[in-house]
């Protein structure tokens, strides 16, 4: 590639960004999101009916839940993680992937996990450790995948062609590496065969490294990760640098010193010494000031151009991402008072509040980038159907609000029936009332998971039809944006 | 409970590695210039979904 003779051929001079893998993690983040949804929607039903466990072993509520859980986060947010972290730091540090073999490697490791997961926790394996089930070998081939990953990102930051590290990178980094971390830490155990292990830890011991590892799992996995998705897609899409850029430095140092703290809110009241819970509850609510700092300078990036709101369902999409990500971060230091707690704990309060962040902040963050990238990844400047992406947008949002409310008031109503007393100091409800009180409100929250479904079934056909509308070949150069070339004009090199 | 020995420690040296990573960052000059790393993520001469060429913040009154 020495003589520049033609356009093309001074495109592929330049190093070419490795999108190879950023297509397969986008078209498999929809596919698995379309998974992991309809097992959400299943148990929501089985949890109304219980009878839609057909008494089979393999579709037991405490079977089917992690595996719901694992594919929504792990396998949808996961694969829209790695897939959005490799496009944004090739961009941003104008340099193609370092190690692209490992990088595809890498691909196949994390569906080969994925699909490890659906085959082992229906028939029964699992650590019983909440989103770490996963038994010893497949968490082995994670940490493989997982090393795999660092090397392709950060060899590609080490590598990197602008000397300042945009701050989607601090983010993506931040969570690459606390993941690491917090997975070998709370995944030490002993294996007593191929597919049964101990903790190494015991008790009370082993619930505090479970809950520093699952808050920390909500502060790296699902927060810091989509919030580099958002630092790179909400300036793109909205067409303005972000906000403050000086802030969302801030946001993120803030942000990692205080995550790592909070964790013991989660045993709130239980055999963990009275003080550690007390601190866990303070980081908490230190919490919501870098929090709301970020959801403020996402959403401010507008300033001055609102009215792209009116036009753009996918500016849409982020933008209110953003708004559950600050309702779910107010709710959530409120829930770690422990007079709250008191209420909160224990009732489906807290399904509601996990699903204000996941399919209002992680799903739509994760939408609306994905709804910018698989067009471009694809040849195109755009969906194949626009007015998809709107009816998309309101049919998961409403189906968001439908869930989270019908969770709000069941949760607090189970709590307050949980804790009365007769005037003769007996409880003056049983645990089956409220279960049956709660019965209309599992209804409703099954239809929101319904809509949300139906909206990303939507995406899922949205998404064959762009990539099956007129395929072209993307070679996408350093430094400039993404070049059309035909796929005649680059058959003769 | 004995595992705090060993989760405050790593908690804190996890901490001090943030702040050898800050220390870095500011001194490697990373955060010489916040007016303009924001523009980053664009190209030179990118236009948004309008075709309108993006407007710097830092040129705003």
């Amino acid at each position: 590639m020495t003589a520049v003779s033609s356009p093309h051929d001074a495109a592929l001079s330049q190093p070419a960004y490795h999108d190879k893998v950023v297509r397969q993690f986008s078209i498999m983040a929809v596919v698995w999101g379309v998974v992991g949804m309809l097992v959400g929607v299943i148990i929501a039903a089985q949890l109304t009916w219980p009878a839609l466990n057909f008494d089979i072993a393999w579709l037991s509520f405490g079977r089917l839940r992690p595996l719901h859980t694992n594919a929504v986060i792990f396998a949808f947010g996961g694969c829209a993680l790695m897939g959005s972290s490799f496009w944004v730091v090739q961009r941003t540090c104008q340099a193609p992937l370092f190690a692209p073999k490992l990088a595809a490697f890498m691909f196949w490791a994390w569906q080969a996990v994925i699909v490890s997961a659906a085959i082992s926790l229906p028939l029964g394996y699992t650590r019983g450790k909440e989103y770490a089930e996963l038994e010893w070998p497949i968490s082995i081939l994670i940490t493989i995948a997982w090393v795999a990953y660092a090397i392709v990102f950060f060899g590609t930051i080490a590598k990197r062609r602008v000397r300042h590290i945009y701050v989607a990178n601090w983010f993506y980094g931040a969570f690459i590496l606390a993941v690491a971390l917090l997975h070998i830490v709370n995944g030490l155990s002993m294996p007593a065969s191929w597919m049964k292990s101990y903790s190494v830890y015991a008790g009370v011991q082993d619930a505090m490294v479970q809950w520093w590892y699952g808050h920390n799992a909500v502060g790296f996995f699902l927060t810091a990760g989509f919030l580099g998705m958002m630092y790179y897609f909400v300036p793109k899409q909205a067409g303005r640098p972000v906000y403050s850029y000086r802030l969302s430095i801030v946001h993120f140092w803030a942000l990692i010193f205080t995550y790592m703290w909070a964790g013991p809110h989660h045993l709130h009241y239980t055999a963990l010494p009275d003080w550690a819970q007390s601190v866990g509850m303070l980081f908490s609510l230190i919490l919501l000031a870098p929090s709301w700092g970020g959801m403020i300078n996402g959403i401010m990036t507008l300033s001055g151009a609102w009215d792209k709101l009116r036009s753009d369902p996918i500016l849409r999409f982020l933008i209110v991402a953003l708004s559950f990500y600050g309702m779910a971060t107010f709710e959530g230091p409120m829930m770690a008072i422990k007079t709250v707690n008191a209420l909160s704990h224990y009732t489906d309060w807290t399904i509601g509040h996990v699903h204000a962040g996941a399919l209002g902040w992680v799903g739509m963050i994760t939408m609306g980038s994905l709804y910018y990238l698989i067009p471009r990844l694809y040849g195109q400047t755009k969906m194949y159907s626009v007015p998809a992406i709107e009816l998309h947008f309101w049919i998961c949002t409403l189906g968001v609000v439908f869930y989270i409310a019908a969770m709000w008031v069941a949760g607090v109503m189970q709590g307050m029936m949980w804790r009365e007393v007769n005037p003769d100091g007996t409880l003056a409800y049983t645990f089956v009332e409220s279960v049956k009180a709660t019965y209309p409100f599992y209804v409703v929250r099954l239809v929101g998971g319904l809509m949300y479904l139906a909206g990303m079934l939507i995406m899922a056909w949205n998404t064959v039809m762009t990539i099956r509308q007129r395929p072209q070949l993307v070679i996408a150069v350093a430094p400039q944006t993404a070049q059309l070339v035909t796929p005649a004009a680059v058959a003769p090199v | 409970m004995d595992i705090l020995f060993l989760l405050i420690p790593l908690s804190t040296v996890l901490a001090l590695l943030i702040i050898g990573t800050l220390a870095w960052a500011l001194s490697g000059g990373q955060f010489d210039d916040l007016e303009q790393q924001g523009e980053l993520v664009f190209d030179p001469g990118e236009v948004d979904a309008a075709g309108v060429p993006i407007r710097p913040r830092t040129t705003r009154p």
